[in-house]
């Protein structure tokens, strides 16, 4: 469950200061499916960031599964990240000397899964993400923006984690592939085993989730369950 | 994290950049290398006088005719032109001066030998028997002058390995053979073993006859040139210089220390004048390995630097997958030594390959000592791996977004 209360991010640049979330408070419970929009600037990013227990906010609390995230050490951080949270960054963060294939497997190393099972979940991963095959050994500097994204994705699936985080991540994608990923998401979802939350631009894709936040400049403007949800139409084999 | 994982992720970090990785070994290679290769430049140098001093004999001490400047007084006449000591002078050190071990008077001048057909020009030393134990002259083949070829005058002559490869041929054996000095022959009974060098005076170059024979065929008169003393131990040296100095002030008549007509040389001196200058050669030369391992070190710290900062956005990453802090330091502390490691070895190697090719191209003595390997391998490595290690750990700290945001 992620429990936001009075959430602020203030960046402080010299004599400037910027800030980006303002008493932001809400909650998702496990299973939800959740899409975020809002403008470019928003703030959606950094809400996302602070969720995903990557960042820390200036001040209010954020409780993920009843622990106030601001007290973890940081090696309770690396735990709660490894296990929990899959996150998709918006600029994807792949390492650019490295394959498609050590790309996902990466956060694999910190886990204690044993090497020789690491293959089977990196290639279910890289096929939920839709990636195709014959690119998997390629070094993802030569990959498309969209075939990074699904890199990206497939990183984020493959510790099996029981929230993923996904900063619009069908930006870049047509809408075919972009199918794919949301029939990802959909079946992650199903009885409710994955939260999902998401950031889109789009209202198509916002769609398929049960409940849709509007952000602008840095404060919830809207926050509604959505009542004409979109399923895909399952083109996409297991 | 398991270690398989560290060992595959550091080769894989290793050899993805392979620019970053062979840079930051270059630094190592030429920072550790040119120390080694100075360092060995001096010490070869250092070794080198030493053992052409120790060459000369041990314990030393050289009694050479010619004045001492009195007081006020020009006396121009060196070594070798006075003729002050003679062959009596030699016999009463022999006789009174009871510490010294042994005694060997010499007559020496540069003579033209020949051979059948083959001819050179060459120091010929006059002496008696007592001259290997002196001089630390080894023999080769055959043996040295005796006390009975001396007493008898014999015409028989002991020479030196190099003017054995000039009038017999290299590695030939003379023993038998007759060679000319100043035209009157003389036999071959002995080859000295080569010292090798080329000290000044090398026994190499010489040829040696019976101080008997000398006198009254060569030079014809019982002067000699020099007479030297072996002490039994250094700390005896001072006594038997003060001996052998009283002696011959007495037998020259000679009130006034001042004016005596003959030098004596301790070898003590010699060593403590030529170890003084090898001591300056060396230092500068340290000075100087010193200020490359500096270069080298400021050149490793930079890179390694550099290339954390570069990779702060991939220590971000990892955080934000799940990476303890511990996980970051590791890959890091054992990409440094990895990389420390395989350019200090290759850097030992190609110091010891520097060393060699001064020794081969340039002539000079070279000596690499663990001492200087040692050095400079520890200190690259310890700069490598503190500053690959240290800023790792700093950007480890980061959260994730800061590390993902550095520049
Ligand atoms: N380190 C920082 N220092 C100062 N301001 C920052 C910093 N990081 C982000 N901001 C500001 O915070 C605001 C929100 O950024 P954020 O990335 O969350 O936007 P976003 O909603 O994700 O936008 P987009 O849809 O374009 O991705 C922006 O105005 C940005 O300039
Ligand atoms: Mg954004």
């Amino acid at each position: 469950m992620i429990e936001c209360k009075n959430i602020t991010k203030t960046y402080v640049n010299g004599d400037m200061e910027t800030t980006v979330l303002k008493n932001v408070s809400f909650t998702i419970e496990d299973g939800e499916y959740v899409a975020i929009m809002g403008p470019s600037g928003s703030g959606k990013s950094t809400l996302m960031h602070i969720l995903g227990a990557l960042d820390s906010p200036t001040s209010g609390t954020y409780k993920l599964d009843g622990h106030d995230v601001s007290k973890l050490s940081d090696d309770e951080l690396a735990d709660v990240r490894k296990n929990k949270i899959g996150f998709v960054f918006q600029s994807f963060n792949l390492l650019s000397r490295a394959t498609v294939l050590r790309n996902v497997a990466l956060p694999l190393l910190y886990s204690e899964m044993p090497r020789h099972t690491r293959n089977e979940h990196v290639e279910k991963a890289l096929i939920s993400a839709g990636l195709e095959k014959e690119r998997w050994s390629h070094l993802s500097n030569q990959l498309s923006g969209g075939q990074m994204q699904r890199v990206a994705i497939a990183r984020s699936l493959v510790n099996n984690p029981s929230i993923i985080f996904a900063d619009e991540p069908t930006g870049n994608l047509d809408s075919k592939t972009g199918e794919i990923v949301l029939d990802t998401f959909q079946k992650l979802n199903k009885n409710h085993e994955h939260t999902i939350v998401l950031i889109t631009h789009e209202k198509y894709v916002a769609e398929h989730a049960d409940r849709i936040i509007h952000i602008q400049d840095g404060m919830i403007v809207e926050d509604r369950k959505n009542t004409s949800k979109r399923m895909t139409n399952h083109t996409h084999k297991e | 994290m398991k270690i398989t994982d560290i060992v595959s992720e550091t080769y894989f970090s290793l050899t993805a950049n392979k620019v970053r990785t062979g840079l930051t070994m270059l630094g190592i290679v030429i920072g550790i290398g040119s120390v080694i290769a100075m360092v060995s430049v001096g010490q070869g140098a250092q070794s080198s006088i030493e053992s052409s001093i120790q060459s000369i004999g041990s314990n030393l001490l050289i009694v050479s005719p010619g004045a001492q400047r009195g007081p006020g007084v020009q006396v121009s006449a060196g070594r070798g032109t006075a003729q002050t000591l003679t062959q009596e002078d030699a016999n009463a050190i022999i006789k009174d001066v009871t510490l010294a071990k042994a005694v060997a008077p010499e007559i020496s001048r540069r003579y033209q030998i020949t051979a059948k057909g083959t001819n050179t020009n060459t120091q010929v030393v006059g002496t008696v028997s007592a001259y290997p134990t002196v001089r630390n002259i080894e023999i080769d083949t055959g043996s040295f002058i005796s006390d009975q070829n001396v007493k008898s005058l014999s015409r028989v002559t002991v020479i030196g390995s190099t003017v054995r490869d000039d009038l017999f041929g290299i590695g030939s054996d003379p023993i038998g053979q007759a060679i000319k000095i100043n035209k009157i022959e003389f036999k071959v009974i002995g080859v000295t073993k080569s010292k090798g060098g080329s000290g000044f005076g090398s026994s190499d170059e010489m040829v040696f006859v019976p101080l008997s024979t000398a006198q009254r065929y060569l030079a014809g008169d019982t002067y000699v040139t020099s007479i030297s003393i072996a002490a039994e131990s250094a700390s005896a040296m001072t006594a038997i210089q003060q001996q052998v100095k009283d002696l011959l002030l007495e037998r020259h008549k000679i009130q006034d220390p001042t004016l005596a007509d003959f030098n004596i040389i301790n070898q003590a001196d010699i060593v403590a004048t030529a170890s003084s200058i090898t001591g300056v050669f060396t230092m500068l030369l340290g000075a100087i390995a010193g200020i490359s391992l500096l270069v080298g070190g400021i050149g490793i710290m930079n890179m390694m630097l550099t290339t954390v900062t570069e990779r702060t956005r991939e220590i971000g990453l990892r955080k934000a997958i799940g990476a303890k802090r511990r996980d970051i330091s590791t890959q890091f502390l054992v990409e440094s030594i990895m990389l420390t490691f395989l350019g200090g070895v290759i850097g030992v190697l190609f110091g010891w390959g520097l060393a060699w090719a001064v020794t081969a191209f340039a002539g000079i003595t070279t000596s690499v000592s663990t001492s200087s390997v040692l050095l400079a391998f520890g200190v690259s490595a310890a700069i490598g791996i503190v500053f690959g290690y240290y800023p790792a750990r700093r950007a480890a700290r980061l959260n994730p977004i800061e590390a993902l945001r550095y520049e």
